[in-house]
């Protein structure tokens, strides 16, 4: 599946939700599903700070393909970047260096992208994009 | 108190917020307006628009009286001495800078400055900004668990080499009213100047400047039913003269010649440019309607939402307080067991219920705590029982989501 594809199931998945609570209900199910990072890797280089909450990254790539692993303190933070991962995983660095992870406006989340927010997601993505332009070169 | 008439006053509690009615607990970090500071604000803009303390045509007149008329007003209101003892600012932390800056142009490597472990920062960073720049040291006045400062401490560190008191009336975080005037007092024994950092005060207590006699009392507009980007620096005149300009510009000259000028008198020397006029003129509409309220019973009624918030509050499972103080104004701070301070705000704003989460600018507080924040609701006098209760029973759909 192609990010737009997978981007454009996840639309479809948040279109059955005309509650705000049962949205969120689904982004807390979600975050459960996140690939956790290692304890090993929680490390102060790996953990993007918030001033609302924090985010740990790690990133590796395998094969030509990103896999991200991460977690958070706070469980909405958690489930939103199980949305993010979900997008890019397994995809080419270029395709991540690219991303512009349109489908959370789509579903009504952007404020949590938000960089006044201050949740470290709007640093995960950058984090993550990094990542991916060190390992196009 | 008629709660309801009041309420009437301030439109925005009409709003809803994703559909759901506003329940706005939020008081700490900004008030709303009442009408007649919104109509104050657009009658300015529609009618009386003109540059202030210069124009010899009429409108420039008009607009200079209402600005000077509503410097007045603040002046009675907080009993300062004289009308140039309050001087304008963008607010709070302005005025705090206003004081590190000029006032610490007066200060010698060696001499101290001595907050307290409470302090917002806005009034911790100017002074370290002040101790770089003038070799001056910093102390702390500490604060126990349930949140009151540890005055014996205080007294301790007073010594000849302290020349400035700088604390909060009370704390944004944890709702803790200082006991200003002992601070003042003994600062004053050894000789010490004192700020107040009144941010969180006048729009819950009465204050009065010449009573507690500190020598600089800071405020925002914004926190006390006024416009955002005004505020007030008070200052005692003899030591407002004895300190030098903060910013250069216009209307705080008096003769300005291409090598050197002479500056203006209070309170111009100090208000550089043109000022925030629509914003002064609108915060001495807020001090008009502040005027038309009883304090004491504004103080009761927030006190009796403080109780009844409490009260419910105990009742949930994990919750913990921070800031238990002998003295608080109508702010709590909690956590629950388990449970992010962020997803419980971001639930809350759901439901149309807007709270503050995280280190509310007072990271040394929470690190005393060993805690990254708090869930903070904070309220003002249009606030009811009934939005309580809607509180209450949102936090008690969120809880068991969370904790699943």
């Amino acid at each position: 599946m192609s990010i737009q594809e997978k981007e454009q199931e996840i639309i479809d998945e948040f279109a059955i939700y005309e509650d705000w609570m049962d949205k969120y209900e689904y982004i807390i199910e979600l975050g459960k599903d996140l690939p956790l990072i290692e304890e090993k890797y929680k490390t102060e280089d790996r953990l993007i700070k918030g001033c609302q909450s924090q985010v740990w990254l790690h990133a590796e790539t395998k094969d030509g393909k990103m896999k991200f692993t991460a977690d958070s303190d706070a469980i909405i933070t958690k489930g939103i970047i199980a949305l993010l991962i979900r997008v890019v995983d397994n995809e080419s660095p270029s395709d991540v260096a690219t991303s512009q992870f349109s489908f959370i406006k789509e579903i009504g989340l952007q404020e949590h992208l938000s960089p006044t927010r201050s949740n470290g997601l709007v640093s995960m993505v950058k984090e993550m994009k990094l990542n991916a332009l060190k390992a196009v070169k | 108190m008629d709660i309801q008439a009041i309420r009437s006053q301030f439109p925005i509690l009409e709003e809803k917020v994703h559909g759901k009615p506003l329940v706005y607990f939020d008081n700490g970090a900004t008030t709303q307006k009442p009408l007649s500071v919104i109509h104050r604000l657009s009658d300015y803009y529609t009618k009386e628009n003109a540059n202030i303390h210069r124009g010899v045509h009429t409108l420039s007149q008009e607009a200079t009286t209402a600005y000077e008329n509503a410097r007045n007003t603040i002046q009675k209101y907080i009993g300062a001495k004289e009308n140039h003892e309050v001087l304008f600012t963008k607010g709070t932390t302005d005025s705090i800078n206003l004081v590190a800056y000029s006032f610490g142009e007066l200060l010698q490597a060696g001499d101290e400055i001595i907050i307290s472990a409470m302090e917002h920062h806005s009034n911790i960073v100017p002074w370290q900004l002040l101790c770089e720049r003038k070799g001056c040291k910093l102390r702390f006045i500490p604060m126990d668990d349930k949140g009151d400062l540890m005055l014996d401490t205080y007294v301790e560190l007073l010594s000849e080499k302290t020349k400035l008191v700088a604390v909060t009336h009370i704390s944004n975080s944890l709702g803790t009213v200082n006991d200003v005037k002992f601070i003042i007092d003994k600062a004053h024994g050894v000789g010490a100047k004192v700020l107040i950092d009144g941010a969180q005060s006048i729009q819950h207590i009465k204050v009065n400047v010449q009573e507690l006699d500190c020598d600089f009392y800071a405020f925002s507009g914004h926190k006390l039913f006024g416009p955002t980007g005004i505020g007030v620096l008070y200052g005692k005149e003899e030591i407002l003269n004895q300190m030098p300009p903060y910013q250069g510009g216009g209307d705080m000259i008096k003769e300005v010649k291409l090598e050197q000028s002479t500056y203006n008198t209070l309170p111009h020397k100090f208000e550089a440019g043109t000022p925030n006029i629509a914003g002064g003129i609108g915060l001495g509409t807020a001090f008009e309607f502040l005027n038309s309220l009883d304090m004491d019973k504004v103080h009761k009624h927030e006190q009796e939402l403080l109780e009844y918030a409490t009260t419910a509050l105990k009742k949930i499972e994990g919750i913990q307080f921070y800031g238990q103080a002998k003295e608080k104004t109508s702010v709590i701070s909690f956590l629950i067991e388990g449970l992010h301070p962020y997803d419980v705000g971001t639930l809350l704003d759901k439901m149309g219920i807007a709270v503050r989460t995280g280190h509310h600018c007072t990271q040394p507080i929470m690190d005393q705590f060993c805690i990254p924040g708090t869930i903070r609701v904070s309220f003002a006098l249009y606030n009811t029982k009934e939005e309580i209760d809607l509180f209450i029973s949102a936090l008690e759909r969120i809880i068991p989501m969370l904790k699943n």
